[in-house]
Order: C-alpha cells, then sequence, then structure tokens
C-alpha cells in the first residue's frame, strides 16, 4: 500500500502557478475569458482590441477545437495572436498555456486575453495562471445560465453581460439573471455590454484600466 | 466534465509515483471525490478503465472515497451541508455559503506490487 494524497490536477496547477509567477514577473495582466459558444466572446474581443491598442500592448491566445478563423480575426487587428486547436479536448490547459506563451511576442507589461474554448462546464477547473477569469453571457441565452452551469460562474470575478443591444427584442431578465450569478458567487462583479453597440464598454475598459494600474 | 483529463492526470500521478517509489504494476486506486468536484463518477469509471488499459494500472480497480460537502454560511456563520453549490444555506436562507469541503478531487491510496 501507498500513501500519496496527490492532487489529481495538481501537475495543471504547478503550470499555472509557474505560469503565474512569470506573468506578475512581466508585469503582464492575463485574463481567462470564458462562456459557451455563440456568446459573442471574439467579437467582443476583436472590439476591445480596437478600442485599447493604443493603451496597452495587447496580445491573444485562441483556444478552439478546429480551425484558427478566431485567431485569424485577431490578427486582422493587428495584435499578435496565437491559436491553440484542442482537437478533442474541451478546455485549455496550463501546459498549453505555457508553450502558447513561448512563441508568442509578449511585450512587458501587456494584456493578455486567452479566449478559452466555448464551454461552461469543463474549463472551470482549470486554472491556466491567468489573474482573473471573465465569464460572458450573452442576452440571448437563458437568463438562468449562472444556475445551470455554477461552476464557471463561481469561478469568474468578472460577469459581462452581452448583446444587451438586442433587449428590446427579448425577454431576458436582467435582474434576474444577475440574481441568479450572485447566489452561486456572492462577489462576482457584472457589467452590462454590447460588442455592437459599444454601450457599456467603458466601464470593462475602465475594470481593465484599474487591473492593468495595479 | 473532462473525465477523460482526469484520469489522464491520475495516470501521470501514478507513472511518477512509480518511478520515486520502485513500482512496476497498480492494482488498485482510490480516490476522494467531493460532491462538488464537477466529477461525474460513473463517466470517470467508464473512462478510467480506457486511459489505463496498456499502462502500469491496466485493469486496475478504482474505488471512489466520497466525501461530504460543507460550507460556512457568510450571512448567520453556521457550518452547513452543502449538496449543491448554489443552495441556500439550511439554516437561514441566505445565498453565500463558502465551502469548506467537498471540491476535493485526490488521489489518496495505491495497493501497487
Amino acid at each position: 500500500m501507498v500513501q500519496i494524497e496527490q492532487d489529481i490536477l495538481g501537475k495543471n496547477d504547478q503550470y499555472a502557478g509557474a505560469n503565474r509567477s512569470w506573468f506578475q514577473a512581466q508585469g503582464i495582466l492575463a485574463l481567462n475569458l470564458v462562456s459557451s459558444p455563440g456568446s459573442g466572446k471574439t467579437s467582443l474581443l476583436t472590439r476591445s482590441i480596437q478600442d485599447l491598442k493604443d493603451r496597452y500592448p495587447l496580445a491573444v491566445i485562441e483556444g478552439d477545437q478546429q480551425t484558427s478563423h478566431d485567431a485569424d480575426r485577431i490578427r486582422a487587428t493587428g495584435v499578435p495572436a496565437l491559436q491553440i486547436n484542442t482537437g478533442k479536448g474541451c478546455h485549455l490547459d496550463a501546459h498549453m498555456i505555457g508553450h502558447a506563451i513561448e512563441s508568442l511576442p509578449l511585450a512587458p507589461r501587456s494584456l493578455l486575453f486567452i479566449e478559452n474554448v466555448g464551454n461552461l462546464v469543463c474549463p472551470a477547473a482549470f486554472d491556466l495562471g491567468e489573474a482573473h477569469k471573465v465569464a460572458i453571457l450573452s442576452v440571448t441565452e437563458g437568463e438562468d445560465k449562472p444556475l445551470k452551469y455554477p461552476d464557471m460562474f463561481h469561478a469568474a470575478d468578472l460577469m459581462l453581460l452581452n448583446k444587451i443591444d438586442l433587449l428590446p427584442y427579448l425577454d431576458f431578465d436582467v435582474e434576474q439573471c444577475i440574481g441568479y450569478a450572485r447566489r452561486v458567487n456572492p462577489s462576482i462583479q457584472v457589467l452590462q455590454v454590447s460588442a455592437r453597440s459599444g454601450e457599456g464598454l467603458e466601464a470593462w475598459y475602465a475594470w481593465l484600466g484599474e487591473r492593468m494600474a495595479g | 466534465m473532462h473525465e477523460m483529463s482526469i484520469c489522464e492526470g491520475i495516470l501521470q500521478v501514478l507513472e511518477t509515483t512509480a518511478r520515486q517509489q520502485g513500482f512496476t504494476h497498480v492494482r488498485t486506486v482510490w480516490v476522494e471525490i467531493g460532491p462538488l468536484a464537477g466529477v461525474e463518477v460513473e463517466a470517470l469509471r467508464f473512462c478510467f478503465d480506457a486511459v489505463m488499459r496498456g499502462s502500469l494500472a491496466e485493469a486496475a480497480r478504482l474505488e471512489i472515497i466520497e466525501t461530504p460537502g460543507e460550507g460556512v454560511c457568510l450571512q448567520c456563520g453556521a457550518t452547513v451541508p452543502v449538496r449543491q453549490r448554489y443552495d441556500p444555506c439550511p439554516a437561514c436562507d441566505g445565498y453565500g455559503v463558502r465551502l469548506t469541503r467537498g471540491e476535493e478531487m485526490r488521489i489518496k491510496e495505491l495497493e501497487v506490487e
């Protein structure tokens, strides 16, 4: 008999710890963006990049099962982007990020967006070494998503409620959605945004600005 | 979720421990899984057999130790059992129970030869 007492994801957590130390040493703010497919994550990201690229050095790591469509969309903005295809995998892990930052040109004091695979389940458990997880939920989804996928909303520090320009055409109850998110995570911050109309984006940029300064 | 990756994580730990401690076969693996770890035990068993095939733990038994979920209510201060992450506090009905136990995903013990 051998007693070992080892966390199963311990290996991932070690890699994540190494990534986190490296980001801190370089003054890089790394954010792990998580959402379901179709929440408008990439559109929000390209819009944010357009608006922020004169303020900070930016870089993006894109995770998808297949294709480099998203990284292509990001590169079209002139910002360095690296695509990770997870193949059969349903999430990014810290080891993949460790490799990605070896080949991505990352200036000190950059803002690094890591766009995780569109999946509200698995990425919750895999620390990548990010400073914060940001969950993006769009108003075309159900307001009860935070209750249905509590692990993810529990792990996130910020929820961006996207596509709010569509609210007049929907029965989405914003207050109820925020209430559900706070049930699983009482300290979650929520910002209402529209990548399309630009509404609410200044608050998101201010949130980023505070963390870039800190 | 990702039970396949979890089994691959288990295999990595087994291989590393085998090198450190000099055993070549694993017969039984005891794993502690909390109710809030987000692991579906049946899916884990299914993936375990597939991932261990051809490894030092081929045909090993997987024993699951289920632990209770427990938390402290931030509103009333009571220590309470937790079955699901978003359940209200059974003592005061408030939301905001901070988990203290139940997210474990840990290998506890191995039977080796």
